[in-house]
């Protein structure tokens, strides 16, 4: 009998180790992979009511935690949330975590990796545990003028970056919210204005349209079609382009007519000087046809179109040439080589494309996060200036820029002037329904030195408030960000 | 029957000592919770560790009279536990709003006090083999009592387990655990020369007589039944594992073991063929991350929460009162061991393994140790029952086998269960008197003890 009692003891302790195993699995071996389950939401809860670091501009925090007195120990704070609603995002517990608040969740709430020794130190120091502190390369009086300038019930859009190191000195759209309202303690309050955020046409809770939006991108792509053009060899700066009022296509009842509002119609051929001052839609349409859809697909991509890994650090909208159409027939490729159709892009690529020609041909990779602060205010990375790839040889980018310069000086974007600064720039008028247009301007100044790129778009206005709303607009950033 | 040889020492003062050690974790698990939890201490933290000093002292002033050579590492262990149990109901108490802490304490001054009625009034555990056949109809009474219209509290959480006792609900089906344990005891005790004896030998195994099977079957059906009518799963393991483990000890015969895994593989097959509740527990369990079944009604949610605890607690656990273990359904009760397992760690869900661990180890001693056959079956079927039941609650926690509905013995919230384990403690320590107690001892306050047992 005893034997039998030996052996059963037996039984009872691999019982208990078998325990000792499935604890050991549950909390050491599969701990980490738990811990980041998508299901489990255990650290959002956690980062949601703990110190997270500030967000800040220009040295003043935007968003910041502020400590309560009840369980939920911090309540997030932004202190100008409109003006950075699309940069910010907000971290909620029952609506999703969006904008930097997501994408620098890790940093602001001190859980990364590499924060293991800063959470070690505040263990043994008794600090309370906080995060870290994310500086933008945002300037906040751009923001602001950027802001000031859309016009409330215009969903506009404004990047200005900077075409050397990629760093966004301001993007602001409209219509924007409250993320206070987002970030309440109160899950009404949070349930409440989220409804009526989602009902609301326009907001993107990924962040700002400028670069979770794509619209067509009208004549501003005619700068694709340049840089194709001169690459390709089949053209110089001299060539001599047909530029009839209308383009036909055999078969079909379409024709592409020339833009009505510059001086297009006064002749039939055309330099690209005179095409592009005077944005001629059928010399560009005509190149596409004779260089074909696979070589403008290759310029755009070289500018960063049909690119998806851009972060800025959040996840930027894929900008697309063509659409999600394989092979375009020659109307449709005509059309959308005048930024018609088949081609989409976000704001911030085409910033980007024109901070590339800028920039000797060299795209910068666009980033909003200058440095990352540890408690201690020790920097723990920050901006460093990174080639994203060669978009065009420096000699057609001083080409393309001579030419853009000319726009400025001479042709259609004349608003866009700064007395005393070589200004470059290129409009836009997508056509929309409803006799609407996507208006844009996209520049840079000072010509010889580019400091700065100025992109705007200003979607569904009529042809005279998009021309005031941009060129203008453009003019008044420039002078602004070349005083500091 | 061997004897071991052991050494004649009360070792009251030992356990005093210990006591004091095992009062120290369950009191400083409290007043770690008041701290970490920002509060003051609070009455409950005063009432607490004078009701759980006050019964300690009075099992272990109990013992120093009635069982004066009982395992004094069985109650300090115990001690320990209740006094962790305590302190985390008192602490999901504090963040949830609820009232089980002053319950559970209640609970356990009613149990102590039941325990120490037993060792007081039990005057040797051989007594209760003369209630061998009234403990089999006490304990199909209990079983059949929360099927029972008018006493029954219906279906709680997916199970007809309980019954109504004026404000509280109570279990019946844990005391049943006891009654069965004493039943099946006596009942082996007083046939295991037949059933050894009789039979026909085929090769190596010798097979049973049909009527020796007898208690098997019922065993089989007690199982079976309630899985199938009041959907228990846990309880039905138990209950058969129980019964196996008597029986292969009555018997030495490997024969009773694949005699009753077929039997087991039989009935759980079925079960899993015919009644829906037991495929989607497997189902739950193999599927338990998949987001489908993390959200479904009666799905893996509870699991899937206890594990994510766990894994918040890591290593060496968040600290008591700074996790957030009320994020976890039933995290008091069936899921304490999370509770457990994210505010003190792998580390200390270690440490708890190991105390019931060492727990299950003095009863199969006292087993070993006893010189009567009915006291070693009663105290290595009432120790396996503890093992079993920590195996297949804290393996349901951790997902090492489908997740159903014991309680953690002495840590869980539930009088029952308290109960229960509190009167399994006291018959283990009545058993291990008798064990360690030196065979000619005929003076002191146990003669007349002696003089009465010969008589039984």
């Amino acid at each position: 009998m005893n034997q039998a009692i030996r052996n059963s003891w037996i039984v009872a302790i691999t019982l208990f180790a078998l325990l000792f195993g499935s604890i050991s699995y549950v909390q050491f071996f599969a701990a980490d992979a738990l811990n980041k389950n998508p299901n489990n939401n255990r650290q959002l809860i956690a980062n949601f009511c703990s110190n997270r670091g500030p967000i800040l501009v220009s040295g003043h925090p935007i968003a910041e935690s502020v400590a309560t007195d009840n369980d939920c120990k911090y309540q997030r704070k932004y202190n100008d949330p409109y003006l950075y609603a699309g940069l910010t995002g907000f971290y909620s517990l029952g609506n999703g975590q969006y904008g930097l608040e997501e994408a620098m969740k890790e940093d602001l709430a001190g859980t990364s990796n590499d924060a293991l020794f800063e959470r070690i130190a505040q263990t043994f120091t008794g600090a309370k545990p906080q995060g870290r502190s994310v500086e933008l390369t945002i300037d906040d009086s751009i923001q602001k003028l950027a802001y000031s300038m859309i016009p409330d019930g215009v969903a506009g859009s404004i990047v200005v970056m900077n075409p050397k190191t990629g760093a966004i000195i301001a993007m602001a759209s409209k219509p924007s919210y409250d993320t206070n309202l987002m970030a309440s303690h109160d899950s009404s309050v949070v349930a409440k204005a989220y409804d009526e955020l989602v009902q609301t046409p326009s907001i993107n809770l990924f962040g700002s349209p400028a670069f979770t939006q794509t619209y067509a991108p009208g004549s501003v792509f005619k700068l694709v079609d340049t840089a194709a053009a001169l690459e390709s060899g089949k053209y110089n700066k001299d060539s001599v382009l047909a530029n009839p009022a209308e383009l036909a296509f055999p078969g079909i009842n379409y024709a592409l007519p020339n833009y009505r509002y510059g001086q297009c119609y006064s002749q039939t051929t055309a330099t690209f000087k005179f095409a592009l001052e005077n944005s001629c839609n059928t010399p560009f349409a005509s190149i596409a046809l004779d260089l074909g859809q696979d070589a403008i697909t290759k310029q755009a991509e070289k500018f960063g179109f049909n690119d998806s890994s851009v972060k800025i650090p959040m996840g930027v909208e894929t900008s697309r040439f063509p659409g999600s159409t394989g092979v375009l027939d020659p109307p449709s490729l005509a059309q959308s080589a005048i930024g018609q159709l088949n081609v989409t892009a976000t704001p911030l690529q085409i910033a980007m494309m024109t901070a590339a020609i800028a920039n000797d041909g060299k795209q910068m990779k666009p980033n909003l996060v200058q440095t990352v602060r540890s408690p201690d205010l020790k920097t723990v990375s920050s901006l460093t200036p990174e080639v994203l790839r060669q978009s065009t040889t420096p000699a057609i980018a001083q080409q393309i820029k001579d030419w853009m310069v000319s726009v400025v000086d001479n042709g259609i974007a004349s608003g866009a002037a700064v007395p005393g600064v070589k200004v470059a720039g290129k409009t836009g008028t997508a056509e929309v329904a409803n006799n609407l247009n996507n208006a844009w301007f996209t520049g840079f100044a000072p010509a010889d030195d580019p400091q700065v790129v100025v992109s705007i778009v200003m979607p569904n206005v009529d042809v005279a408030t998009g021309a005031l709303l941009t060129s203008p607009n453009a003019s008044k950033l420039f002078k602004a960000v070349l005083k500091k | 029957m061997s004897q071991l040889a052991t050494v004649a020492k009360p070792r009251r003062n030992s356990e005093l000592l210990l006591l004091v050690l095992a009062l120290g974790v369950g009191v400083m698990a409290n007043a770690l919770v008041n701290l970490n939890l920002g509060r003051t201490f609070d009455n409950d933290f005063y009432i607490q560790t004078a009701v759980l000093t006050v019964l300690s002292l009075a099992m272990h002033v109990s013992l120093r009279f009635r069982a004066q050579y009982a395992d004094p590492v069985i109650l300090p262990v115990v001690v320990a536990l209740n006094g962790i149990g305590l302190a985390v109901i008192h602490r999901l108490d504090i963040v949830t709003g609820d009232n089980a802490g002053p319950r559970q304490w209640l609970w356990t001054t009613l149990a102590v006090a039941v325990a120490v009625t037993v060792i007081w009034m039990l005057k040797d555990h051989r007594i209760l083999r003369r209630y061998t056949y009234i403990s089999l109809v006490l304990s199909v009474a209990l079983l059949l009592m929360p099927l029972v219209p008018g006493i029954t509290a219906g279906d709680v959480n997916g199970a007809t387990v309980w019954i109504k006792l004026g404000p509280f609900t109570f279990q019946p089906g844990e005391i049943a655990k006891i009654t069965l344990a004493i039943f099946f005891a006596g009942y082996l005790s007083s046939n295991r020369d037949l059933i050894l004896l009789a039979g026909k030998k085929i090769g190596p195994l010798q097979l049973p007589r049909a009527k020796d099977l007898a208690p098997m079957i019922v065993a089989w059906m007690a199982s079976v039944g309630v899985l199938v009518f009041q959907h228990d799963l846990g309880t039905s393991i138990l209950f058969f594992g129980l019964f196996m483990v008597m029986i292969y000890v009555a018997t030495s015969r490997v024969s009773w073991i694949l005699i009753g895994l077929v039997l087991m593989a039989v009935g759980g097959t079925a079960a899993y063929k015919i009644f829906p509740h037991v495929a989607r527990r497997i189902d739950v369990w193999i599927h338990a991350l998949e987001p489908a079944y993390i959200d479904a009604p009666y799905g893996s949610g509870q699991v899937v929460q206890g594990l994510f605890g766990m894994a918040n607690g890591g290593l060496t656990g968040t600290g008591l009162g700074q996790g957030s273990p009320q994020g976890v359904p039933l995290a008091n009760s069936d899921m304490i061991v999370a509770s457990i397992g994210e505010e003190l760690g792998l580390v200390g869900l270690f440490a708890i393994v190991c105390l019931y661990a060492l727990l299950v180890a003095r009863g199969f001693r006292a087993s070993l140790g006893t010189r009567d056959a009915f006291g070693k079956l009663l105290a290595v079927g009432l120790s396996f029952a503890v093992a079993l039941q920590c195996f297949v609650i804290i393996g349901g926690v951790t997902r090492l086998i489908p997740l159903t509905g014991l309680t953690t013995p002495f840590l869980a919230a539930g009088g029952s269960s308290l109960l229960s384990n509190w009167i399994i403690v006291a018959l283990i320590l009545k058993i291990s008197d008798a064990a360690r107690r030196p065979i000619n001892v005929s003076d002191g306050p146990n003669s007349e003890r002696q003089r009465e047992v010969s008589a039984v």
